[in-house]
């Protein structure tokens, strides 16, 4: 096996060097995709499953996919996506510092035993059979709360680029279906597997690798796919249900360390008595409002067949 | 008993083997091809194969008839998405070639 691990570390360098070093926007996309394919690969050979399905549902798909929707943007209101050269030596420079600060990292801080014995200890109080559920939704729980907020912001964000004239359009372009086509047809038959796949994913989050992050991309995979083949209509920002969904994980979230403060455990902290149910409503309710964020971050800000190409 | 583990063995060596020939025709075919629909071709019909033999062997080696349902799973939905994708890469590709 040392051999493989060998090709995959190779690989992955080679393919790292060949996303910075291109000069097309595209060709560094695509090896970014297949750079994080690699990297998921490497995760479960360190026997780190949850880090593997995250980083190949975000890293090599979601985030891609935003690059992707990115660049078609830039095509669109046809601007040259190499305008900003200048700031391609800053960019290096915090990146090679960035990489710099984690070498040192690496040297400088003690090598955790594994597994830890402090968490094996504190694992009947966590409500979960998972280490990293326990982890994520109970020990250090402040992490993901934060996670979440910073993912509503970045939308938020989006949404604050919408025109005013196209405020209460539906979010996204205006998605064109030649009807009973490839694709039409495709959005018809992923769905129900796909979601099924995502809902799985949240419920083995308890025991096995999953979670709320895993099935919620998978989930907003789903709805984007069902929306890019016209199976559903993209909603409008305005509709208050939508906005409800948004927030309704973070709010579950907070409600459940509120409880942990009454119930004289501290905020946050979840007491033993109520830890399982209370981590399966917050991994619920952050699936569905990760989802639809997500696919919200991808779909866009809402715009008309027009706004686009006339921007600039 | 051993002898089915054998059996069960060789049959993942010779369906992995044929699976992976698959992927390396497809590879070669992916580079060499002059234009983007017979690369395409190379592509869905090396992957949809390769992966195909490939799943085909691994479920030989496999414990439980779970295990062989979510390999026919995995194999089915590569299947539709490289169908799917081929066709809407050889639309983009021929519009492209022929604006009207």
């Amino acid at each position: 096996m040392i051999l493989f691990d060998a090709t995959l570390c190779a690989l992955i360098i080679a393919v790292a060097l060949a996303t910075v070093a291109g000069r097309d926007s595209f060709r560094a996309i695509v090896f970014f995709i297949v750079y994080g394919l690699f990297v998921a690969v490497a995760w479960v050979r360190l026997d780190a499953v949850n880090v593997a399905l995250a980083e190949a549902a975000i890293g090599a798909g979601l985030t891609a996919v935003l690059f992707l929707a990115g660049i078609g943007r830039l095509r669109r209101a046809h601007v040259q996506a190499d305008q900003g050269v200048p700031l391609h030596l800053p960019a290096a420079l915090a990146c090679t510092g960035l990489t710099a600060a984690l070498g040192w990292a690496w040297f400088a801080l003690p090598l955790p035993d594994r597994p830890a014995p402090q968490l094996a200890q504190a694992m009947p109080q966590a409500g979960v059979e998972n280490a990293v559920t326990a982890v994520l939704l109970n020990f250090r729980a402040w992490d993901t709360l934060l996670e979440t907020v910073v993912l509503l912001a970045a939308l938020i964000g989006v949404w604050m680029l919408t025109r005013d004239g196209n405020w209460s359009a539906p979010v996204g372009l205006p998605q064109h279906v030649r009807p009973g086509g490839v694709l039409s047809g495709f959005g018809r038959v992923l769905p129900p597997v796909g979601f099924l796949v995502g809902v799985y994913l949240v419920y083995a989050g308890t025991s096995r690798p999953g979670g709320a992050f895993q099935g919620g991309t998978v989930l907003a995979a789903v709805g984007l796919v069902a929306a890019m083949a016209g199976t559903v209509r993209p909603p409008r920002i305005t509709a208050t249900g939508w906005r409800v969904a948004l927030i309704i994980g973070p709010l579950v979230f907070l409600l459940a360390g509120v409880a942990g403060e009454m119930l004289g455990s501290g905020f946050l902290t979840l007491p033993v008595a109520i830890a399982g149910n209370a981590i399966l409503a917050i991994e619920i309710a952050l699936t569905v409002s990760i989802a639809m964020t997500l696919a919200f971050l991808v779909l866009g800000p809402p715009e008309s067949d027009d706004s686009g190409g006339s921007a600039s | 008993m051993s002898g089915q583990k054998r059996m069960a063995d060789i049959a993942t060596y010779v369906l992995t083997g044929l699976g992976l020939m698959f992927f390396l025709a497809g590879t070669v075919g992916l580079i060499r091809f002059p234009d983007t629909f017979s690369r395409l071709h190379a592509l869905t019909k090396a992957d949809n194969l390769g992966l195909g033999l490939t799943a085909l062997g691994i479920a030989f080696q496999a414990q439980s008839w779970r295990e062989i349902a979510l390999l026919v799973l995995i194999w089915a939905l590569a299947l539709l998405s490289a169908g799917t994708v081929a066709q809407l890469v050889a639309r983009t590709a021929l519009n492209e070639t022929d604006p009207e």
